[in-house]
C-alpha cells in the first residue's frame, strides 16, 4: 500500500491524516486521503482539480512536475510526501 | 465602536475606549488576510485568508462567539482549458459586501481573477455570477495591481440593493439594476492616461482603484482612479474628473465618502504611479467638503518627514457618524482621527502590512 504523508504545517488549519492507500496513481491516493478528511482537498488542490501552485509532491524521492492529471504511478510501497513549496513564502 | 484591520499577518480588532482606539483581539496571527467584513444584519464577522501555499479560505465568526468556523470559498466552476487567458481559479477575495437589509444572508465577494460571487446563505455556499463572467468584454479586462483582473469595489445601493455598481482593475465600472441578471458598463467620462491615445477613453479598460458610494445620497459616487479622481452625481451614468490644486497629487488608491454629506470625501495621495510614496516624505489626507470643487491637505498629527507609507485601496475608512476615520498603511502604521480628519494620532506603528480597515 502506498503511504501518504502530509506536511504538519497543514495541521494549523485542518486534520492531517497519515494515509495508506490501495492506489496505483497519485490522484487515487489523494482521493483516499480526502475521504478521510474532505476539508483537506481544498488545501491541496484548486477548484479545477490541479495541484495548488505552492504545494509540492514527492513520490519516492522524485518531485511531481505536472500539476494537472496527477496520474503519476505509485508502487505498492511508494512513499508520497505532500509538502509546501518554499516558493510560497 | 469597534474596528478591524486585515493585515499580511493576521486580523487585528480595535476597540474605542475613552475617546481613543486600542488594539484588542487578534485572530489568525501569522496568516495573510485579504479582506474582512462585518454584517450588521446578524452581527457575523467574515475573514478572507489567502494562504501562501494552501489557497484562499473564508472563516465566519457568529455574533457572541469567540471561535471561527471555516466556510465555503467562492470556487470557479469546472472549466476545460480554452482560449480564455484567465485561469478559472480563485486567486484572492479582494472585496466583500453584504446584501440589502431585506436580503438576510446575502453576501457578495469580488475576486481575482475578476469573478463576482453571490452567497444566499451567509457564505455556506457561493455561486459565480455568470451573467457578468460570461460577457465577451471580460476578456478585454487587464491586470491592475495584480497580474489578473479583479473586482475591488462592490457598491450596493442602500435604497435598492438590486442596484449594485462594481469597480474593476482594469475593467471599468459595471452596474446592475436587477440584482445581477443584466450588467452595463458605466465608466463614461473616465480617461486612462496609461493607454494609447485612441484607447484612453475606452470604458472597459479603465482602472478605478476604488469606487465608493454616498450612503445618504446614493446616486453620488466617488472614484480614486489610476490617474485622477472622478465623481458621479447620476449613479455612474457619467463621471466627471475633479481637478486638484498644485501640490496635492491626484494619484492614490483609497477614497472614503462621508455617510451623510455627499459633498465630503477623503483621499490619500501618493506622488504618482511610478513613485508610490507620500509627496516630500510627508503623510497627508486630501479632503473635499464641496463636492470636489476645492480640496485641502490634512496633516496635523501625521508624520511630516521621512515617511514612505502607502495606503492601499481598502486602507481608509469612515465611521457611520462621519467623524471617525481610520487610515492604515502597507508599512504597518495605523492612524485615527476623531474629527473628520482635522487631527490624527497614531494607534500603532508596528503592525504587519495592512490591506483593509473596517468599522463595525
Amino acid at each position: 500500500m502506498a503511504r501518504l504523508i502530509f506536511t504538519q504545517q497543514l495541521s494549523r488549519f485542518t486534520e492531517v491524516p497519515e494515509v495508506e492507500a490501495l492506489a496505483d496513481n497519485l490522484r487515487d491516493a489523494l482521493e483516499a486521503a480526502f475521504q478521510v478528511n474532505p476539508a483537506l482537498r481544498g488545501y491541496i488542490l484548486d477548484e479545477q482539480g490541479d495541484l495548488r501552485f505552492h504545494v509540492v509532491v514527492f513520490i519516492d524521492g522524485k518531485r511531481v512536475m505536472q500539476r494537472s492529471g496527477l496520474r503519476d504511478p505509485l508502487s505498492s510501497n511508494s512513499q508520497v510526501y505532500v509538502l509546501q513549496a518554499l516558493s510560497g513564502g | 465602536m469597534k474596528a478591524m484591520v486585515a493585515t499580511r499577518k493576521g486580523l487585528f480588532e480595535l476597540i474605542h475606549i475613552g475617546g481613543k482606539w486600542k488594539l484588542d483581539q487578534i485572530s489568525f496571527l501569522g496568516e495573510p488576510l485579504s479582506m474582512c467584513l462585518h454584517d450588521k444584519r446578524d452581527g457575523a464577522v467574515y475573514a478572507a485568508l489567502n494562504l501562501g501555499h494552501f489557497g484562499v479560505k473564508l472563516h465566519r465568526r457568529d455574533e457572541g462567539r469567540d471561535d471561527w468556523t471555516e466556510i465555503a470559498v467562492p470556487a470557479y466552476p469546472e472549466h476545460a482549458k480554452t482560449e480564455d487567458d484567465v485561469e478559472w481559479k480563485l486567486k484572492a477575495i479582494w472585496s466583500m459586501e453584504t446584501g440589502g437589509g431585506d436580503e438576510p444572508g446575502v453576501l457578495w465577494a469580488g475576486t481575482l481573477p475578476g469573478g463576482l460571487f453571490r452567497s444566499a446563505d451567509r457564505g455556506n455556499s457561493w455561486e459565480l455570477v455568470r451573467s457578468l463572467w460570461d460577457k465577451e468584454e471580460r476578456k478585454e479586462w487587464m491586470g491592475g495591481g495584480y497580474d489578473t483582473p479583479g473586482i475591488h469595489s462592490i457598491c450596493v445601493n442602500p435604497r435598492n440593493p438590486q442596484h449594485i455598481l462594481l469597480g474593476i482593475s482594469c475593467g471599468g465600472a459595471w452596474k446592475t439594476e436587477d440584482g445581477g441578471k443584466y450588467w452595463k458598463l458605466c465608466a463614461s467620462g473616465m480617461h486612462a492616461a496609461y493607454m494609447p491615445p485612441d484607447l484612453a477613453d475606452k470604458q472597459n479598460i479603465q482602472d478605478p482603484h476604488l469606487i465608493t458610494r454616498s450612503k445618504f445620497a446614493s446616486h453620488v459616487l466617488w472614484c480614486q482612479h489610476h490617474n485622477g479622481i472622478w465623481r458621479s452625481e447620476d449613479d455612474a451614468a457619467s463621471w466627471q474628473q475633479l481637478h486638484l490644486p498644485e501640490g496635492i497629487p491626484d494619484f492614490g488608491f483609497a477614497v472614503a465618502a462621508h455617510p451623510r454629506n455627499p459633498d465630503v470625501a477623503w483621499f490619500v495621495p501618493a506622488v504618482a504611479d511610478q513613485k508610490r510614496v507620500p509627496l516630500h516624505g510627508a503623510m497627508s489626507v486630501t479632503r473635499t467638503r464641496d463636492g470636489g470643487k476645492t480640496f485641502e491637505s490634512l496633516r496635523n498629527g501625521l508624520p511630516q518627514q521621512d515617511c514612505y507609507d502607502l495606503v492601499y485601496r481598502h486602507g481608509l475608512a469612515v465611521s457611520e457618524n462621519g467623524k471617525n476615520l481610520l487610515m492604515a498603511s502597507t508599512t504597518g502604521n495605523l492612524w485615527a482621527s476623531e474629527n473628520e480628519g482635522d487631527d490624527w494620532y497614531q494607534i500603532s506603528a508596528n503592525l504587519p502590512p495592512i490591506y483593509a480597515v473596517k468599522f463595525y
